[in-house]
């Protein structure tokens, strides 16, 4: 019995050791690839996004702040830049995207899919290389 | 109506995959519709209180509040999901042999219900989040719809419900002899996927490095936004742009839960014969 508790503790403990010590990887190094990515700012307002579209440059990490000027919850989600996050109404929420391939991509109000809707327009910098 | 219908449907579909195969996986053990059922409503209430906590949660943590909390309650249900298949290599065998014995009373197995209800509560907690803002957002409003809305977010609870009780029923449907070996791979892959979106959330919100952002690309196969891209998601971790740091934990829990089970088999395996 005693045996077989070790052995179960040694795979217990080796289980846990990846999964913990993933996220304590990247927090204890500082966020050296995150130093100045652009920020973008939109406003949602009666379950509109203004500006409705956005231009950033391909191939870079970028930032988008929503604010939410509606009184409701909203979630502000990409399927194509995969984020989602819930911003309450009156509030602020920032999320990553990016790097983005040259092209279109969407994001909308998950909670009013139909009216709120907008689109990330990334285009290769002209002159590079 | 359509609308609230499909994103309630779809969050309740993901929830409810995972307690579809926590119930396979605990089937025959004694006690588990009580702790299943707790898991649910704690999740249910977890659910809710996030709802209402929604903006200090999100404020918290420099804006990342809730990439933090997503990540940390999956890393949560990975290592108790960990817990359960590593207890089921040493005691599965015994159990499924009681089973055959005397029917599917089984008494041994308690300890990792306790495992299993929590997961099953992180499961609905996470999911459930979503719907509750979002039903609560159309009850608030005094719209002429809201009535049809709810109907539909009813109707999602009821079709996601459905859809998760098909695959309990599929797998419980396997003889018990191979039903832990299939239950454990699922519940090995399903730990596997919960820690890759874990390490993604994180990349994502670049709190850890992303190690590559899209290591492959089969969203023009098997977008992960459609209905089965986004069940895979929930059962297996499927993704069609996955992170290097994802697939990196990906495989580091499946090796991890491979090793530790191999750890426990060998040593209980002789021990058991040599008792009976």
């Amino acid at each position: 019995m005693p045996r077989r508790a070790r052995s179960f503790a040694t795979a217990f403990t080796a289980i846990c050791l990846p999964v913990l010590c993933l996220p304590a990887l990247g927090t204890v190094a500082a966020p050296a690839w995150a130093a100045d990515a652009p920020t973008y700012t939109l406003t949602l307002k009666d379950h509109r996004f203004t500006p409705g579209q956005l231009s950033v440059p391909a191939g870079e990490r970028f930032r988008i702040t929503l604010d939410n000027q509606d009184g409701s919850v909203s979630e502000f989600e990409s399927y194509d830049m995969k984020f989602e996050k819930i911003v309450v109404g009156g509030g602020k929420v920032t999320v990553w995207a990016g790097p983005l391939h040259p092209g279109t991509y969407k994001f909308f109000d998950d909670y009013h899919p139909d009216k709120a809707t907008g689109t990330i327009v990334a285009t290769a910098p002209a002159a590079k290389e | 109506m359509l609308g609230s219908l499909l994103i309630v449907f779809r969050e309740v579909l993901e929830a409810g995959l995972i307690v579809g195969i926590v119930l396979a996986a605990t089937e025959g053990i004694r006690g588990r519709a009580a702790y299943v059922a707790g898991g649910i409503a704690a999740g249910v209430a977890g659910a809710g209180l996030i709802a209402a906590f929604a903006g200090t949660i999100s404020n918290a943590l420099s804006g990342n509040g809730q990439e933090v909390f997503n990540a940390t309650i999956l890393c949560v249900a990975v290592v108790m999901l960990g817990w359960h298949t590593v207890w089921m290599a040493s005691h599965g065998r015994e159990m499924a042999r009681e089973m055959k014995q005397m029917g599917r009373a089984v008494a041994a197995g308690e300890k990792t219900l306790f495992a299993m209800a929590t997961v099953i509560a992180v499961a609905v907690w996470r999911e459930g989040a979503e719907v509750v803002l979002f039903l609560y957002g159309i009850a608030a409003s005094s719209g002429v719809s809201a009535a049809g809305l709810l109907v539909g977010g009813a109707l999602g609870v009821l079709g996601g419900g459905a859809m998760s009780w098909l695959l309990y029923r599929g797998l419980v449907a396997i003889p018990i002899r191979h039903l832990f070996a299939v239950t454990n791979t699922l519940v090995s892959l399903l730990a596997a996927g919960m820690a890759g979106q874990a390490a993604a959330i994180l990349a994502r919100a670049n709190l850890i490095p992303a190690w590559g952002y899209a290591l492959w690309d089969t969203s023009g196969v098997l977008p992960e936004d459609s209905l089965v891209g986004r069940s895979l998601k929930a059962l297996v971790g499927y993704s069609d742009q996955p992170m290097g740091v994802q697939v990196a934990a990906y495989v580091g829990v499946l090796v991890a839960l491979y090793v530790a089970r191999r750890l426990v088999t060998h040593e209980p395996a002789r021990a058991a014969v040599a008792r009976t």
